[in-house]
C-alpha cells in the first residue's frame, strides 16, 4: 500500500481518516493493524477491498497485489478479486451470515460467484472440505446461522473466507464478541488455515495481546496515521513512537499489579487535529518541532519505522 | 463483620418452572456477601451464560431471585418499605457497561448529575448543587468547565463513563456496583476510570463489587475474587492466589486462554485444551464436566460442593476433595482481608 488516503464526507466538512499510509505484506506474514477506536485501523482494512462506502472515499494511494494496482480495477475486476484474492472475515461475523440461508448455501454461493460452476456432488465435497479445515462438524453444513454458537459462526466465516483459496485474509476484529477461551480457538483454527493455504493474514484490532500473541509484525495506527509499524517483539521490547510505548504502559498485566497507568489526555476528534504530530497534545516529550510540522514514517532502525521527530 | 449487601443462596431460573425443560437456570444457589466494616474491591469473573448480568439485577433488586434472599442490611430487598429502598438506591450505586445507552442525547450531561442532587436533596442551593458536581468531577479526573454544559455526543466514551463513576460518587454511596465499567473504553483511558475506582475504595471505605468477563483487569483492581461457571462458582478466594495458583480446571483454561500483551509468545503453543467447547444438556453433575480434561466418573453424577483447599481459597472441584468441605453461604470465609487498611467515610 502506498500514500492511501481516505476522506469522509461530513456535514461539519470532510474528515481525513487515512492520510498517507503506506505498508508493505509478504508472502506468508501476518501483519497485524492496532489502533483504538477512530484511528482509521477498519478504514484502512476497508480500503485495500475496496469497501469503503459514501460518504467515504479514496483519494489517493495505490495498493498493488502481485503486480496488479487494485484501485485501477474496474468494478468488476474488483469483484472478483475479493474472495478469489483477497478475503475478508468481517468483525461481528453474527451480522455477516445470511440467517436465512444454510451455511453450505453461503458456501455454494461464493463459489459459484466466482465463475466455479461445479457439480453439486463436487459442491457438497468442497463444503465438507472447508468445514472439517476450520475444525466444524461436517452437520453444520445443513444449519441455519442461528443454530450455531459465535465461535462456530466465526469458524464458518473462515471457511467461507478461505473458500477459494485467497492469498490475503483481512481479519477485522474477528473474536471481538467472543470469550476468551472461543478467542483462542478461532485464532488457533485462523493460524492453521493460514499455514496450509500459504496466504497472508492483516489482522486489524484493538487488543495488544491478541497482536503479541498472533502478529508477526505489527502497525499502530494513530488519528489516521500508521506512526509505527516494527517487528512485534521489537514493538514490545523497544517500541519506538512514544504513543506506542504509553499505550503499552497503559495494558493491566496478569504478571503484575498495579503498574499500568493511562494516557493523559484525549483521542482527538478527526475534523480538528492538532497542527504538526496528532499526538503531541498527550506527549511527555514534545518539542516546538512536534507542534508545527508532521513527522514522516521513517525507518529508525532496521525494520523499525516510525513518524517521530525524536527518533 | 456486619454484612451490608449480601446475597444468600439465590438460584434464579428465567422461564417455565424448576420442570420446565426450556427453562434457563442462570444462577445456582450462589452466595456473596459484601462486608460493611472492611471495605473491600470484590470481582466477579464469568464467560457470557455464566449469570454475571443476571446477579447485577439481583444485587441491584431488578429482579427477584426464584429462591434464595438478597438483603442490603438484614432487609429483604424484595420486602423493603419506600423508605428502606430509597435509602438503599441511596447507598448502593450502579456503574453500567455502556457509556453510551444511560444518557439521555437531548439533556446537557449536566442533567445526570444534577437529578440526583435534586432528588436526594443533597444540596441546599443551587450554589452548593454545583459546588457539590464540581468536586466529584474532579475526583474522577474530569475537569468541569470542559464537562458541564456539554452534550453526551461531545465527550468520549471515556469521559462518559467518567461522569458516570462522578455520578455514582455524588450520592456518597456505601457499595458500588461496577458492571463491565471498561469494556467499551479504549485501553489509554481504562486505566484512568479503574484507579479511580480503587481511590474510591480506598480514600472513601466504598466497597466495590466488580463484575467483568476480564480476569486481567479484575486482577489489577480487586482483592478477592469470585470466578463463575454457568451460574455456578468455579473457584473463589484471594486474587493473588487464584490468579497465580489457579487449582480448578476451568480457572486454568480461562487463564491460559488469555493472549498476553508480552514479547513472549506462549500462547498458541499450548494446544491442550483447543477441542471446541461443548455444553451438555445441564446435568445433575459439574456444569463444567463436559469440558474438563480431568473429568471422572464422579463428576458427572453430583455438582461439587466447595472445598477450602487454602486458607483464603476455595475451589468447586473433586480434584480437591481432601480439602474441608464449605456450605455456599460460608464461601466469603475464605476471602482474603483487603491488603491495604482503608480510610472510613466520614
Amino acid at each position: 500500500m502506498r500514500n492511501l488516503l481516505v476522506h469522509y464526507g461530513t456535514p461539519l466538512g470532510a474528515v481525513t481518516a487515512a492520510d498517507s499510509v503506506s505498508f508493505s505484506l509478504r508472502a506468508g506474514e501476518r501483519l497485524g493493524v492496532v489502533g483504538e477506536s477512530g484511528s482509521g485501523k477498519s478504514t484502512l482494512a476497508l480500503a485495500i477491498l475496496r469497501m469503503i462506502k459514501p460518504p467515504g472515499r479514496i483519494d489517493a494511494g495505490e495498493v498493488w497485489l502481485d503486480g496488479v494496482n487494485l484501485l485501477a480495477l474496474s468494478d468488476e475486476a474488483m469483484r472478483q478479486v475479493r474472495l478469489a484474492r483477497i478475503a475478508l472475515i468481517p468483525q461481528g461475523s453474527m451480522n455477516s451470515l445470511n440467517p436465512v440461508m444454510r451455511i453450505k448455501d453461503q458456501i455454494a454461493d461464493a463459489l459459484r460467484d466466482h465463475g466455479l460452476a461445479p457439480s453439486r456432488r463436487q459442491v457438497e465435497e468442497r463444503v465438507r472440505e472447508l468445514l472439517e479445515s476450520v475444525g466444524l462438524r461436517p452437520e453444520v453444513a445443513d444449519m441455519f446461522p442461528h443454530e450455531l454458537s459465535g465461535g462456530m459462526k466465526q469458524r464458518a466465516c473462515i471457511a467461507i473466507a478461505i473458500s477459494l483459496r485467497p492469498r490475503v485474509i483481512i481479519a477485522d476484529e474477528p473474536t471481538s464478541a467472543l470469550d476468551v477461551v472461543v478467542q483462542k480457538q478461532v485464532m488457533e483454527t485462523l493460524a492453521r488455515v493460514q499455514k496450509d493455504l500459504g496466504a497472508s493474514v492483516i489482522l486489524v484490532g484493538h487488543d495488544m495481546g491478541l497482536m503479541a500473541q498472533f502478529v508477526d509484525r505489527l502497525g499502530v495506527m494513530y488519528a489516521g496515521r500508521l506512526i509505527e509499524v516494527s517487528p512485534v517483539r521489537d514493538i514490545f521490547t523497544q517500541p519506538l513512537h512514544p504513543y506506542t510505548e504509553m499505550l503499552i504502559a497503559s495494558l493491566p498485566s496478569l504478571e503484575q499489579k498495579g503498574t499500568f497507568r493511562g494516557i493523559p489526555g484525549l483521542i482527538p476528534l478527526l475534523r480538528d487535529l492538532p497542527p504538526g504530530c496528532a499526538f503531541h497534545p498527550r506527549c511527555p516529550h514534545a518539542v516546538d518541532r512536534c507542534r508545527a510540522e508532521e513527522p514522516r514514517l521513517r525507518e529508525i532502525r532496521p525494520a523499525g519505522w516510525a513518524a517521530c521527530h525524536l527518533r | 463483620m456486619s454484612t451490608l449487601l449480601e446475597a444468600r443462596r439465590v438460584t434464579k431460573i428465567f422461564g417455565g418452572g424448576l420442570f420446565d425443560r426450556t427453562s434457563t437456570l442462570a444462577l445456582d444457589d450462589f452466595s456473596l456477601a459484601i462486608d460493611g466494616d472492611r471495605p473491600s474491591i470484590t470481582a466477579v469473573v464469568g464467560e457470557s451464560g455464566s449469570g454475571k448480568t443476571t446477579l447485577s439485577r439481583l444485587l441491584l433488586g431488578l429482579t427477584a431471585p426464584t429462591e434464595g434472599r438478597v438483603r442490603y442490611e438484614g432487609r429483604d430487598l424484595q420486602a423493603m418499605s419506600r423508605a428502606e429502598w430509597r435509602a438503599f438506591r441511596r447507598d448502593v450505586q450502579v456503574i453500567f457497561q455502556d457509556p453510551y445507552e444511560v444518557y439521555n442525547p437531548f439533556y446537557r450531561v449536566d442533567h445526570v448529575l444534577a437529578t440526583p442532587v435534586a432528588k436526594f436533596r443533597l444540596a441546599s442551593s443551587r450554589a452548593a448543587a454545583r459546588g457539590l458536581i464540581e468536586d466529584v468531577l474532579r475526583a474522577v479526573g474530569l475537569r468541569p468547565e470542559e464537562t458541564l454544559g456539554r452534550f453526551p455526543h461531545q465527550l468520549s466514551g471515556g469521559q462518559r463513563q467518567r461522569v458516570m463513576v462522578a455520578r455514582a460518587l455524588l450520592l456518597k454511596p456505601r457499595v458500588i456496583l461496577a458492571d463491565e465499567p471498561v469494556s467499551m473504553v479504549d485501553a489509554s483511558l481504562r486505566a484512568t476510570i479503574l484507579a479511580s475506582l480503587r481511590r474510591m475504595n480506598a480514600e472513601l471505605g466504598i466497597s466495590i463489587l466488580y463484575i467483568t468477563h476480564d480476569l486481567t483487569t479484575a486482577y489489577q483492581i480487586s482483592d478477592n475474587i469470585v470466578v463463575l461457571y454457568r451460574g455456578s462458582v468455579a473457584e473463589a478466594g484471594d486474587v493473588e492466589l487464584v490468579v497465580k495458583q489457579p487449582r480448578h480446571p476451568y480457572t486454568q483454561l480461562l487463564l491460559s486462554s488469555i493472549p498476553q500483551a508480552s514479547a513472549a509468545r506462549t500462547w498458541m503453543t499450548d494446544n491442550a485444551m483447543a477441542s471446541a467447547a461443548v455444553y451438555d444438556a445441564a446435568g445433575a453433575g459439574c456444569k463444567f464436566a463436559a469440558r474438563c480434561p480431568s473429568v471422572a466418573s464422579r463428576c458427572r453424577e453430583a455438582a461439587p460442593p466447595l472445598f477450602q483447599t487454602d486458607r483464603h481459597r476455595a475451589v468447586s472441584c473433586y480434584l480437591h476433595q481432601d480439602a474441608p468441605s464449605l456450605a455456599p453461604e460460608a464461601m466469603v470465609s475464605a476471602f482474603a482481608l483487603p491488603s491495604v487498611t482503608r480510610g472510613r467515610r466520614s
